[in-house]
């Protein structure tokens, strides 16, 4: 559906420094449809500074991201991207439905509809039930389906398997793999070995 | 999907979240009806002085009451990760805060002006001068929150911020203070107050247009 306009998100001499600390330095990537960012790089090396300067965020110390040739800030990017940090960003007091139902206002709505995206997620039968009644493995696969009921093309997930099973995992994978296929591209940070077949997936190391 | 839909699911979502837990309500109006029964207790027999008082003591009550109330506004939100996704949808940020403030006056500004004639009444304040401090509370408490909000963005992503945030948004609470003073006691004499209204209107609209930007910078500042 979307094949037919590419998008592509760059990033050129991206420097970060904390404390004194210089995180990273001249780092660049260009990353384009149907393509997958990997981070890897051990705790504090930056990788978590880099997503929120991709969300827009935090402001690269040097260098500048672009969103289709545009500066993040100047274009459209932020209709076009979803971000799970992590914190899950859902209200334990309110139940599974009205958390997506919150979102998808935000938002503009997208390839799946709540009951189909709940589906997906396999929380089906959960949607009356408190978010804080749910386990963590859950709660997370809630906000990852906040990711298929709104409309976006770059996915930013710091950390999406924790606390997830195997069959979470498994489950996860499938969903950025038909997100890859349909013209999306995702940056994320994992301490799992992520296995996508037919993905172009592309790694940066920080250390 | 549009602007408004947004805007009402906001308010919406913070109304029903305010109702499954109810003592972000029950305090600040807890604590203005024990602060403000507490001062006959405390100046004793003395029913001239106290009605002499009366519009102050409302007031600064009024006052503490909303500063008590103003860390709920972005505390849980900030804590658990859904403030981020407030700020990254592609509405507006300003126009969602605004949701967000309405829906706190709603649930920590409006219960004040339901027990307040009451109090009013306990104090032995003139009867004359009741649908003044009504409208004073209606005009000014709103603006506490709008102000407040503001204060709020900027120290919610310090761990200790009570303290500042007092310092920073008592001084700019004092215009609304002496103008709503000013007109209760005034109507409780008999003379006319419509100066003091005005002001306190366009004090009003001032807040509503002006504060929801610098809160949403803030809150941008704050999630760095």
């Amino acid at each position: 559906m979307q094949e037919k306009s590419t998008y592509r998100l760059q990033g050129s001499d991206l420097s970060c420094i904390r404390d004194d600390r210089v995180l990273f330095e001249a780092l660049s990537f260009d990353l384009v449809s149907g393509q997958v960012l990997l981070l890897e790089g051990k705790n504090g090396s930056g990788k978590t500074s880099l997503l929120r300067i991709l969300c827009g965020f935090r402001e690269p110390d040097a260098g500048q991201v672009l969103w289709c040739g545009d500066a993040i800030n100047d274009s459209q990017y932020h209709a076009d991207m979803a971000y799970v940090g992590h914190l899950d960003g859902v209200k334990k007091e309110l139940t599974v439905l009205e958390n997506l139902k919150v979102s998808l206002a935000l938002g503009r709505s997208g390839q799946y509809s709540i009951a189909q995206a709940l589906a997906k997620v396999q929380l089906a039968d959960y949607d009356d039930v408190l978010v804080q009644a749910l386990s963590a493995g859950q709660k997370r696969r809630l906000s990852l389906a906040r990711l298929l009921i709104t409309h976006n093309t770059v996915w930013i997930l710091d950390e999406p398997f924790t606390s997830l099973d195997k069959q979470g995992i498994a489950l996860i994978e499938t969903l950025m793999a038909e997100h890859c296929a349909s013209g999306g591209m995702i940056v994320l940070t994992s301490h799992h070995d992520i296995e996508l077949h037919g993905v172009d997936v592309q790694r940066i190391s920080l250390s | 999907m549009s602007l408004s839909h947004a805007f009402f699911a906001i308010i919406r979502r913070d109304l029903v979240l305010a109702l499954r837990r109810r003592s972000e309500i029950a305090n600040p109006l807890l604590f203005f009806v024990l602060v403000i029964t507490l001062f006959p207790l405390g100046i004793g027999a003395q029913p001239h002085l106290l009605q002499a008082i009366a519009p102050g003591i409302i007031w600064v009550s009024a006052l503490l009451a909303a500063m008590l109330s103003l860390d709920s506004l972005f505390r849980s939100d900030f804590d658990d990760g859904s403030l981020e996704q407030i700020l990254l949808s592609p509405h507006p940020t300003s126009i969602l805060v605004l949701g967000k403030i309405i829906a706190h006056w709603l649930v920590t500004g409006l219960p004040l002006l339901m027990v307040a004639p009451l109090l009013a009444v306990l104090l032995g304040m003139p009867s004359q001068s009741l649908g003044i401090l009504l409208l004073t509370l209606l005009l000014g408490t709103p603006v506490l929150s709008l102000i407040g909000a503001i204060g709020v963005a900027l120290t919610v992503g310090l761990r200790r911020g009570g303290m500042i945030l007092s310092l920073l948004v008592l001084p700019l609470y004092v215009p609304v203070l002496i103008f709503a003073g000013n007109a209760v006691e005034m109507a409780g004499s008999g003379l006319p107050v419509d100066a003091q209204i005005n002001i306190l209107i366009s004090i009003l609209f001032m807040a509503l247009v002006l504060a929801p930007w610098p809160t949403a910078a803030a809150l941008k500042m704050s999630i760095n």
